[in-house]
């Protein structure tokens, strides 16, 4: 079947895509039915937990576990020597998971026991010597960067350089986007202006702890549970890292309390399984806050300069970006997407951005949406805002101006196809928030954003139930309404009341092979892999009802939920519902089911434009949102409440990430923050509610022309805030967070 | 024949020029070509790479067919959150 979206699909009317169904997981969330990683048990469970560096950087030279052994109740510890060799693709994960021989960050993971008790087990913890060799250490970006700093990997060698340099350092990479003669273009300007930028690592601040528990069998074969955002990518990686066939390890991925990316990779997981393999037994481990903040995923702290050239008519004449991203103790910070997404709203004759991975002592950092977007973003768009301030020019006019349009040449490299940027701007140019009037100390800040989105691997197995009813099995955890919004679309094709439809996350034995749930992709791949599946199972439906009916299957239609003949010439049938040929699917050849496995492509960009209006208090720091107004392009809406929810979540974490979010490490490489006492997210009492106007500019790469929106909305939100505490302060911020002390200190105040 | 371009950092990798053209039917074969012409492409092609096509992102399929007019961009593999 077609799947590529024609004019006429797009004009499709819909009956339940498009709507405010009930959410399928509501119920269960709200009584405690629901069941997250934590809330899992087994018979003879053991408690595992980890022993964490208290270094920065260190030599371990030695490691002496037989105390903990000994403690009554401990059926296992473990160290890197449980951990054997394993392919390169996940070298750096093995020692991100246990240190081996040098710990690298505050909190790295040494060793791990199991125990009978998680007093047993922290016991033993204490009873475990670690001698090590302090090493110096570097968590700065900048610092990091210089031929002093302390080097981490003596085997690493900048990449991407016309030549390898003959010195370890510690810039693991540099990338370069762009085209045009960028100096060029700054000659024809009329104002040039160059900035400095620097924001501090955040964390996804998700709600549920990392948890999972492990059950390894003598025979080898285990089963896993844990949140995730992608348990194939689990057993995948844990599989390897363990040496075990990945049909031996079942993973099953639990209910999950936020991810946002952070839950993309693996942390315990593998230990859990180390853990149990030696103690015969299922283990469990549960991160506290306060190994979350210090040995999970955070983001990258960068150091961004920008540059950029503008006539007084408000055209850009050329941008220049320099990012330099720290992705803690190993390779593969989120640099090149920052690079990549910095200038892609704009449509530019010239344009570079030149990215640093930089490795410094910190946690490995893992994807928080859109990874590497919102940095880039906040540094142009600050820019572009000052440009715009500087030459007495509406923001918003402005952007339109420099747009990227369909088939405008993007900054990094391929030209756009159908995007709805434009339909963003100006959807914000007719809101009524615009022109709403500000009073002393406030300000307004515009920004707009840009993620790319994409498919991926998915397979999805519909079930018809001899009642008529139907069970859809995805690979894709739930992270944000995916059941909805799936079941919604497998509904609609079917032509059945979406609460037939069950959508369950199937465990990795179930189903084939499923990406992680990432990169916005699941609304749009399992969706689509969806879609398929109900057709598919529509046309082995078509094919009982001709058998039923004694005529040629292509002499049958499917509509409104029901075969029927498809002319008068086929015969005088009564038309079969879907639960009419359900009831009789035994009898007239068996179950009937659909399948879908595909490697989905053909997703599109996504863009955003943010309004918001801050008031400063110029005496405490103090900076309160007022008004926060989101635009996005959904490209079609599946269910409007989750989508106004994505555009809402991705602001509000943008509001904590530009006001209070930051890792503080002291001079000792320590995490200073490691709580959410101090580390300080958003709650409800911060923030106003959150105005989402989805704007629908369809994805010509999907049937129903569906864009993912789970990851754009975080990208304009630290350059729209900065904008308008800027506004409101009347001093340009270049800093994040712009906490209290940061904006007296703006303001000549401390 | 294809156009096919790199993005920034391995421009040097194709021995300076902004653009190749090359005879191939599918990213497969794109990939392969400049893998048997440009050891640093080889590399980098390796560790992983995502490629547009006329505007449309592939991450992670290398069996689609082109046009004889089709752009291709060689892009460093997509990550998510």
């Amino acid at each position: 079947m077609n799947f590529q979206a024609g004019k006429d699909t797009l004009k499709r009317k819909f009956d339940t895509v498009g709507t405010r169904t009930p959410r399928p997981d509501g119920l269960d969330k709200v009584t405690g039915r629901a069941q997250f990683g934590a809330d899992l048990t087994a018979p003879g469970m053991l408690w595992g937990m980890i022993l964490r560096s208290p270094h920065a950087h260190a030599r371990i030279k030695s490691i002496d576990t037989s105390k903990a052994e000994a403690v009554n109740g401990v059926h296992a510890v473990v160290t890197s020597r449980d951990f054997g060799p394993c392919p390169d693709d996940v070298l750096d994960i093995r020692e991100n998971v246990m240190a081996r021989g040098k710990v690298l960050y505050d909190g790295h993971a040494v060793a791990a026991v199991a125990a009978t008790s998680r007093s047993a087990a922290r016991q033993a913890l204490k009873l475990i010597k670690v001698d090590y060799k302090v090493l110096p250490h570097v968590t700065d970006v900048d610092e990091a960067m210089k031929p002093s700093a302390p080097i981490l990997n003596r085997k690493l060698f900048t990449k991407g350089l016309d030549k390898t340099p003959r010195k370890p350092s510690n810039i693991a990479e540099r990338f370069e986007f762009g085209h045009g003669d960028v100096e060029a273009g700054m000659k024809q300007a009329d104002l040039v202006i160059e900035r400095t930028f620097k924001t501090e690592a955040t964390h996804q601040g998700y709600i549920e702890p990392n948890a999972c528990l492990a059950n390894m069998g003598s025979d080898g074969r285990a089963d896993l549970w844990c949140c995730t955002q992608g348990h194939f990518m689990v057993r995948q990686v844990c599989s390897a890292l363990l040496g075990m066939d990945a049909s031996a390890l079942r993973v099953t991925a639990s209910e999950i309390g936020g991810g946002f990316g952070g839950k993309t990779t693996v942390f315990v997981e593998p230990v859990a399984l180390a853990l149990s393999l030696k103690a015969s037994r299922p283990v469990k481990i549960v991160m506290s806050r306060s190994e979350v903040l210090r040995a999970s995923g955070p983001t990258s702290s960068t150091s961004i300069d920008v540059r950029i050239g503008m006539k007084k008519d408000g055209t850009i004449t050329a941008g220049d970006a320099t990012l330099r991203y720290q992705g803690g103790a190993f390779p593969g910070s989120a640099v090149p997407y920052g690079a990549m997404a910095a200038f892609a709203c704009y449509d530019l004759k010239a344009v570079r951005a030149v990215g640093y991975d930089v490795i410094a002592n910190r946690p490995k950092q893992a994807a928080y949406r859109a990874p590497g977007a919102p940095m880039a973003a906040y540094a142009v768009e600050s820019v572009v805002d000052e440009l715009c301030k500087e030459l007495n020019l509406d923001p918003l006019d402005v952007r339109l101006k420099n747009a990227s349009s369909d088939g405008s040449k993007a900054s990094y490299g391929p030209n756009f196809d159908v995007i709805g940027l434009r339909a963003t701007l100006e959807a914000a140019k007719a809101h009524p928030h615009y022109k709403a009037r500000l009073k002393p100390n406030q300000g307004r800040g515009v920004a707009c954003g840009f993620w790319f989105n994409f498919g991926g691997e998915t397979s999805v197995s519909l079930n018809v139930s001899a009642d008529g009813t139907i069970g859809l099995s995805v690979g894709t955890p739930d992270i944000g309404g995916s059941r909805a919004s799936i079941g919604n679309m497998a509904a609609e094709e079917l032509g059945v009341p979406h609460d037939k439809v069950r959508c369950i996350i199937a465990d990795t034995a179930s189903l084939g092979y499923n990406d992680v749930t990432d990169g916005s992709r699941v609304t749009f791949a399992s969706g689509l892999a969806a879609i398929n599946a109900a057709r598919d199972a529509i046309g082995k439906m078509c094919e009982r009802a001709a058998g039923i009916w004694g005529i040629p299957v292509d002499a049958v239609t499917w509509e409104d939920g029901a075969a029927r003949p498809s002319s008068p010439n086929a015969g005088n049938h009564e038309p079969l519902t879907l639960a009419d040929i359900a009831a009789q699917a035994g009898a007239t050849g068996g179950p009937i089911s659909g399948h879908c496995e595909i490697n989905a492509e053909g997703a599109g960009v996504s863009f955003a434009t943010h309004l918001v209006d801050t008031e400063v208090d110029p005496d405490t720091g103090y900076v309160k949102i007022l008004r926060y107004t989101v635009f996005q392009d959904a490209g079609k809406a599946i269910h409007p409440s989750y989508v106004e929810g994505q555009f809402q979540g991705g602001a509000v974490q943008g509001i904590g990430w530009a006001l209070n979010e930051e890792y503080i490490y002291g001079e000792d490489g320590k995490l200073q923050n490691p709580g959410f006492l101090d580390y300080r997210i958003p709650v409800a009492s911060d923030l106003p509610m959150i105005d989402a106007v989805i704007v629908e500019v369809p994805n010509p790469g999907h049937p129903y022309g569906v864009r993912g929106v789970g990851e754009t909305s975080i990208v304009p939100p630290l350059a729209a805030i900065s904008n308008s505490v800027s506004s409101a302060a009347g001093v340009r911020m270049t800093q994040l967070p712009m906490s209290p002390p940061r904006l007296l200190k703006a303001l000549g105040r401390i | 024949m294809v156009k096919v371009q790199v993005w920034g950092s391995l421009k040097s990798a194709l021995e300076g020029a902004d653009e190749i053209e090359l005879d191939a039917a599918s990213i497969r074969e794109v990939l392969d070509q400049l893998s048997d012409r440009y050891p640093a492409m080889d590399q980098a092609i390796k560790r992983g790479v995502s490629v547009s096509v006329d505007g449309r992102m592939y991450a992670n399929s290398i069996m689609v067919p082109l046009q004889p007019d089709s752009e291709v961009f060689v892009l460093p593999k997509l990550v998510g959150g």
